[in-house]
């Protein structure tokens, strides 16, 4: 599997884990507020997993009008 | 009376440790009520000083310490007023909030916040005047007022400056993003990190160790490491009321208070 599509696989268990929603509705390019159904403060609650997960430090203006998993993805990866 | 039940925060006095905590709906946003009740708070912890050795800070919101000023407040509170009325408004919150946090920083009692979720701008000062802070691995600290065409009130470059290296306070400040506390751990802002859920527990462990030692050592130390940056407090306030006082930030102000978001955090 290419590293990003690994990425991309793990933030959609975490967040299919954190926010109680079955792994097999989320995929790659789902607005992930609208399907999470978060607001800005618990999108920062994902972005903390994400920096715990992965061991990471993503900044959050990097997130600016990212919106779907799979950038997210991109992002996460930049900083791998 | 050491004990209190508010609409924005409750303190109580029990085996020689105060507690203070935040429960206004939905993340402790200080606005006139939580400044009029941790102004009562104040008033009796400096009290009943003598009866207790360590203060606790946490909140019972699911999401985090405290998330800083109410702008919401801020914004509508100010809309009727002529432009003397709101600066002078604004700079007697920002007087009396810093007599309060003052007043916090110097208690002679070993202090400490138990931080989770969001930790952001007066909340994040808030935490900055207590000697320890003890997060767990949800905490999220920043600093968010440049969006807003401001910088911190409430006393949070000073103190901010007193514990971490210039470096960071101004990747903080200029950046205006948030850091996780597994950093503010590695950069010396959190003292113990612990894991989801048991930041309350690790900051009463360390009352009720300060609840072992002499009061007058205790004292003397806190007094020795931990000096009140005067000057530059009163330099902010100055500071922030010329900023304030300007279109810039009441149209950053309105974009927040019309946000469609629960809080628009997201920079």
């Amino acid at each position: 599997m290419p590293a990003q599509e690994e990425t991309l696989n793990r933030i959609l268990q975490l967040a299919a884990e954190r926010f109680q929603i079955p792994r097999g509705q989320l995929s790659g390019d789902d607005d992930f507020f609208e399907k999470l159904g978060i607001n800005s403060l618990q999108a920062l609650d994902l972005l903390t997993q994400l920096e715990n997960h992965f061991s990471i430090e993503l900044p959050d203006y990097e997130l600016q009008g990212v919106t779907d998993f799979r950038t997210l993805a991109e992002r996460v990866d930049s900083r791998l | 009376m050491s004990s209190f039940q508010g609409k924005t925060l409750s303190f109580s006095l029990a085996d020689e440790v105060f507690e203070l905590r935040l429960h206004r709906q939905p993340c402790n946003e200080i606005g006139s009520l939580a400044l009029k009740e941790l102004e009562g708070f104040v008033r009796t912890l400096e009290e009943q000083a003598v009866r207790a050795k360590a203060l606790v800070v946490h909140s019972s919101m699911e999401a985090g310490f405290s998330a800083g000023a109410d702008l919401r407040e801020l914004y509508f509170g100010l809309q009727s007023l002529g432009k003397a009325e709101r600066n002078a408004g604004v700079r007697d919150f920002l007087e009396r909030i810093h007599r309060v946090f003052n007043r916090i920083d110097q208690v002679p009692l070993t202090t400490v916040a138990a931080v989770h979720g969001v930790v952001f701008g007066g909340g994040f000062e808030l935490a900055l005047t207590c000697d320890m802070i003890v997060a767990d691995r949800t905490a999220r600290f920043c600093f968010p007022e440049l969006r807003l065409g401001l910088i911190p009130g409430f006393g949070g470059i000073p103190r901010l400056k007193r514990d971490l290296g210039n470096a960071l306070v101004r990747d903080l400040l200029l950046t205006g993003r948030s850091i996780n506390a597994g950093k503010a751990a590695a950069a010396g802002l959190v003292s113990q990190l612990v894991g989801p859920g048991h930041a309350l527990r690790a900051a009463r462990g360390i009352a009720t160790q300060a609840t072992k030692f002499d009061s007058r050592a205790a004292r003397e130390a806190k007094r020795f490491i931990k000096p009140i940056p005067h000057l530059e407090l009163e330099r902010e306030i100055e500071t922030f009321c010329a900023l304030f006082d300007r279109p810039e930030v009441e149209a950053a102000l309105l974009k927040f208070v019309e946000s469609s978001q629960v809080q628009p955090y997201l920079p």
